[in-house]
Formats: structure tokens, sequence, C-alpha cells
């Protein structure tokens, strides 16, 4: 295994050719006193201690404007959409389509007929898996995925594989869980059909060079699913740039509800799929002979769909791109820049993912203390993190360890509960001193 | 020491960092392996029961968090000596007050009670009852992995 020397400067950089926002460059410190106020969730104690909410990784906060939504919604208008000939089924189908065209310009795709609504990011994969892996993947035939994905982009393509009869292959990682992209090559070949990678590890927070990755894949004629759910919420995604195949994500890791994600794929690859699930929705016509299926998007929509959570995704879409990603990514840069400074300060604390470029994510061990440990000690402290392997076991098993602690950054995180989160661990390495 | 006291406990501190009975049991005639995938707690239990039902030994190894480990090293000082039946109704009484399902902490737990304070931790019962879980399996001669993860109610 390839090791590199772990390089300090943690700030955020933009991959070649990618592009912020429409809002332009940051051009002053976020208010982020002001944007804790649109979290009423921030304001409470827990175990009589001010929440330092730090798990942003495993799920966002909602903002008000959300809340205020999905309680309109059900006040004002619930109904079912795109059938109802009356006022409030109108109402809903136009907020719900609305929501549609809101995805459509924040990932900058070419046509909203290319917005899938998912329960998750783990739907849209199963989603590609059954549909368009079903289809194109054969005996024989190899799917890639890197040593740092989720597994919920490991286990579906597993599964594919064994019923295929086709071969999953892995790309290695290094020791500062950076993608080695020489091995990544060598394994794209005339047998590989699809490559599927994570943008941002959710353990590690090592942010991807895909825009290369997916040029590279290419050149091979090798499909590319990327996994946005960790991406998301930190930085621009402009999915025509990056040529992607698919592009999956979910909406409460960005501020929006639980259970509604995005598929986004190339109309022409979504045209060419099987449907996904049979039902009210998706189809033209129905009789007991034959059955005629709607276009995409809604021949991958069966049944009546996640209404409120489509509208309140919107509106989560609405307050970032308000706030500016790219002011988000200053913001969350300069807070792992000054989190990963003062954890190492702290003696026998060990950074679990220190690329280069990374996002979002403080990923630690500390000495032989075991992460569960961390996590309990912090929490009756008011710090809220994450400890356990992250759905990510083949990361842990590559740096040797059971688990990690692992605090995770939003816009609405302050140096103040950086500053909370280090005095925490200090009070754990009392405890086991 | 602030308001994790209850659980982080010298007693149990210190058998986190000194685990009693640690290490192989060539002579043990019952074994189990136990596995808790929510923390990668792993424990393996041997114990040696003679014939009239009475623990002679028991030792355990493994890696895991402080509970767990100071869990199945006290443990395995309470089982040492007793009837297997006692093992039984030791292992009932500590679930139970793990659980909080007995307001009273039941007095023959001896140094075992350390332990009450997990009800106030529901995140970590599972990790306190693993060794238990196991010592139960490897007495029942089930030839599996007990696992908190897999139906076990904990």
């Amino acid at each position: 295994m390839k090791t590199k020397t772990p390089k300090r400067n943690l700030q955020p950089r933009r991959q070649s050719g990618q592009r912020f926002s429409g809002v332009g460059k940051p051009k002053k410190p976020l208010n982020v006193e002001k944007i804790r106020k649109d979290f009423p969730i921030l304001e409470q104690k827990v175990h009589g201690k001010p929440l330092v909410y730090l798990d942003n990784a495993a799920t966002t906060h909602k903002p008000v404007q959300v809340i205020k939504t999905l309680d309109r919604y059900y006040r004002e208008y619930n109904s079912n959409i795109h059938r109802g000939i009356h006022l409030l089924s109108e109402k809903a189908t136009a907020a719900y389509e609305g929501s549609r065209l809101k995805v459509q310009r924040f990932l900058n795709a070419a046509d909203f007929k290319e917005i899938i609504f998912t329960r998750g990011t783990t739907e849209g994969i199963n989603l590609v898996a059954q549909t368009w892996g079903s289809k194109n993947i054969g005996p024989g035939d190899e799917v890639i995925v890197t040593n740092m994905e989720h597994h919920s982009n490991i286990v579906p393509w597993q599964m594919l594989c064994e019923e295929k009869g086709a071969l999953l292959k892995v790309a290695p990682i290094d020791d500062s869980g950076e993608l080695i992209l020489e091995e990544l090559w060598k394994l794209l070949s005339v047998k590989t059909k699809l490559l599927a990678v994570t943008h941002v590890s959710n353990a590690l927070g090592t942010v991807n060079p895909i825009l290369e990755i997916i040029k590279a894949a290419h050149d091979k004629g090798v499909k590319v699913l990327v996994d946005g759910a960790q991406a998301i919420p930190h930085m621009k995604v402009d999915v025509q740039e990056l040529d992607c195949d698919f592009y999956v994500f979910s909406g409460h890791k960005i501020y929006g509800p639980t259970g509604i994600g995005v598929l986004y794929g190339k109309y022409a690859l979504l045209d060419s799929m099987p449907p996904y699930q049979g039902g009210g929705d998706m189809i033209a016509s129905v009789t007991f002979e034959k059955t005629l299926f709607k276009k995409p998007p809604y021949k991958f929509e069966a049944g009546t769909p996640h209404i409120e959570g489509v509208i309140g995704l919107g509106v989560a879409l609405d307050y970032v791109a308000q706030i500016g990603l790219a002011n988000i990514e200053a913001h969350e840069g300069e807070l792992l820049l000054y989190g990963t400074k003062k954890l190492q300060e702290l003696s026998g604390l060990k950074l679990i993912g220190t690329a280069p470029r990374k996002a979002g994510v403080l990923s630690f061990t500390l000495g032989e203390i075991h992460p569960h440990d961390i996590g309990t000690i912090l929490d009756r402290q008011g710090v809220a993190i994450r400890a356990g392997h992250h759905c990510a076991q083949p990361v842990m098993d590559r740096f040797h360890i059971p688990a990690t602690a692992r605090a995770s950054l939003a816009v609405y995180n302050t140096h103040e509960e950086i500053d909370a989160l280090v005095k925490a661990v200090r009070r754990v390495l009392e405890v086991f001193g | 020491m602030s308001d994790f006291s209850d659980l982080y406990q010298d007693l149990i501190l210190d058998h986190q960092k000194n685990p009693r009975n640690f290490g192989d049991l060539p002579e043990a005639n019952h074994h189990a392996d136990g596995f808790n995938p929510l923390c990668g707690d792993k424990i393996t239990l041997d114990l040696k029961v003679n014939g009239e039902g009475v623990i002679e030994d028991v030792k355990f190894k493994g890696s895991g968090c402080a509970i767990s480990k100071a869990s199945a090293s006290m443990m395995t000082m309470a089982l040492k000596g007793k009837r297997t039946n006692e093992a039984e109704k030791m292992f009932h009484e500590f679930h139970d007050m793990v659980m909080g399902k007995e307001e009273k902490v039941p007095a023959d737990l001896g140094k075992l009670k350390v332990f009450a304070g997990v009800r106030d931790y529901p995140a970590r019962v599972k990790c306190a009852s693993l060794a238990w879980h196991t010592m139960e399996a490897a007495l029942h001669d089930e030839n599996k992995v007990v696992s908190t993860d897999d139906g076990v109610d904990p």
C-alpha cells in the first residue's frame, strides 16, 4: 500500500473546472448566529449542557423554513398529486413539480425529466442496480467500487454481481484515506460496466477528484454512478460539468426532511431502463394483457410519493442556495482546519482521514479508548458525535481499527463548538488517564 | 468527576485496564463467541464445568469498549465456583438490572451492582450484557456466534 505524508493544508480546494454556485465568491464571513436562529432544535440543552451537534454527516437539522413548509402543506393543501381535478390537488402538484425544477437547477441538470425522487441515497443506488444494472450487467462483467464506500454503495452491487455472475472489484485507498488513482485506472477494463464511487467519504471526509475519475472511466466506456450523500451539503455539484451518468443524494443530509432523496440520471439512460417498481402513477395505460409505462421520471415513481418531503426538500435547497454554497464551503473549511489543528494537540489522538482535500468530517481514535466510550462521555457533556464504523466497515478494516469517533460539520457550527468538542475530549482523557 | 461518573466508576475503569481471567482455557468444556455489531465488541468465552455442575474456571478474550471489557472481566470473577443454575440466575438478575426492569438492585449480585448505572445509558446496555449472553450460550452449548443485533434482547 502506498503511503503518503499527510498534508496539513486542509482548506478545501475546488476541483479544476468545478464552479461554485451562482452567488459568486464568498464576500464576508457567514453570520452564523443569524443562521443558528433558523434552527430551533439547536437552542436546547441535553444532560443540562448546551447542545453541541456535530453529527451532521448522519443527519442535519432542519431550518424553520422547512419545518413551516411541512406544517403548511398539511394545514392548507394536503392532497394527492397528478390526478386530482380540484384546487388542493393542483396546488400540491404544482409544489411537487416545482421542487423537481428546483433540484434540476441545484444540480444544473439539463432537463427536469432527469430528476427522480427516491427515499434517499440508498434507494437511488438500489434503483440503478435493479434496473440499469439488471439489464446491462451479465456473467463475467465487472463493477468497480472503492475501499471508502458506504455500505449502501457496496451491498447493492455485491447483490447484483452475485445474481448475475459478475465480479466486484475494489479500488484501494492510501494511509491518508485518498484513492490511489493509478490502481483505479488499472482496474478499468473492457469488462468493466460500471464504476460506483463516492464524491465525499462519510467516514474519512476525503473529497474524491470525481471529474477526473469520470473522464477516465468514460474513456474506457464505463458508466459512473456518484454517491453524493456527503458532498451535496458541502459543495456545488454540476452534473453536466461532471458528466456523471448517475448522481444520488439524500434530502435529510442537506437540511431537508428524512425519507426523500434524489436520483439524477442522464435522460437517454433513464429512458432505456426498465421500471423499478410497478404501480399507480408510473403507467400510461393498464389492461390485463399489457401495461404501457410513462416516460422518465414518472416511470420510476410508482405509488403516491413522499409529497411533503419533496416540497420540503425544495425549500431546503432554496435555503442552501440563499446562503450560497461558496459561503458554506468557506465557513466549514475554516472550521475543519481549526478542528484539525485543535484535535491534533491532544495526546494520543489520531485523525483517521488526512487527505489533502476533505469536507465536513473529523474522524479520530484516542489511543486505546474505545470510540463508544468517547461518544458516551461526550454526550453527557452535550456534545453529539457518532461513534462506530459509520456503515463503512471496509474503511475500518483498511485502517485496522474497530471504529472511530466522528465529528461532522454543518453550516450552523461554530468555533466555540469545536472548542467544546476539544474540551469534552480532554475530559475523556482524564477519565481514562 | 461530572455526571457520567455513575457509569465510569473506578471499579469499571480498573477492570477495563487490567482485565481479570483474560486468556485461553485449554481444558475448557464449554465455549462461545459473542459479537456486538454496533460497537464491534468481540468476546470469546471458555468455561470449565465439572461433573457436579460447578464452574471451576472461566477465561475470556476479546476487544471492545470499557463497559463490555469490564463487564466480561467482572463476570468471570463472579462465576468461578458457582453452579451453572446459579450462573443462570445471575444472568437474569444482571440482565434485569441493566435493563432497569427492577427498581431495586438485587443484593446478591455483589460487585456487579456497579453496572446498575448502565440503565441510564440505553445505547450501552448491549455492551454490558454481551459477556453474559455469551456465557448463557456457552452453557447451553449453542454452536453460534451470539450477536446483540440478532434478535437477542439485551
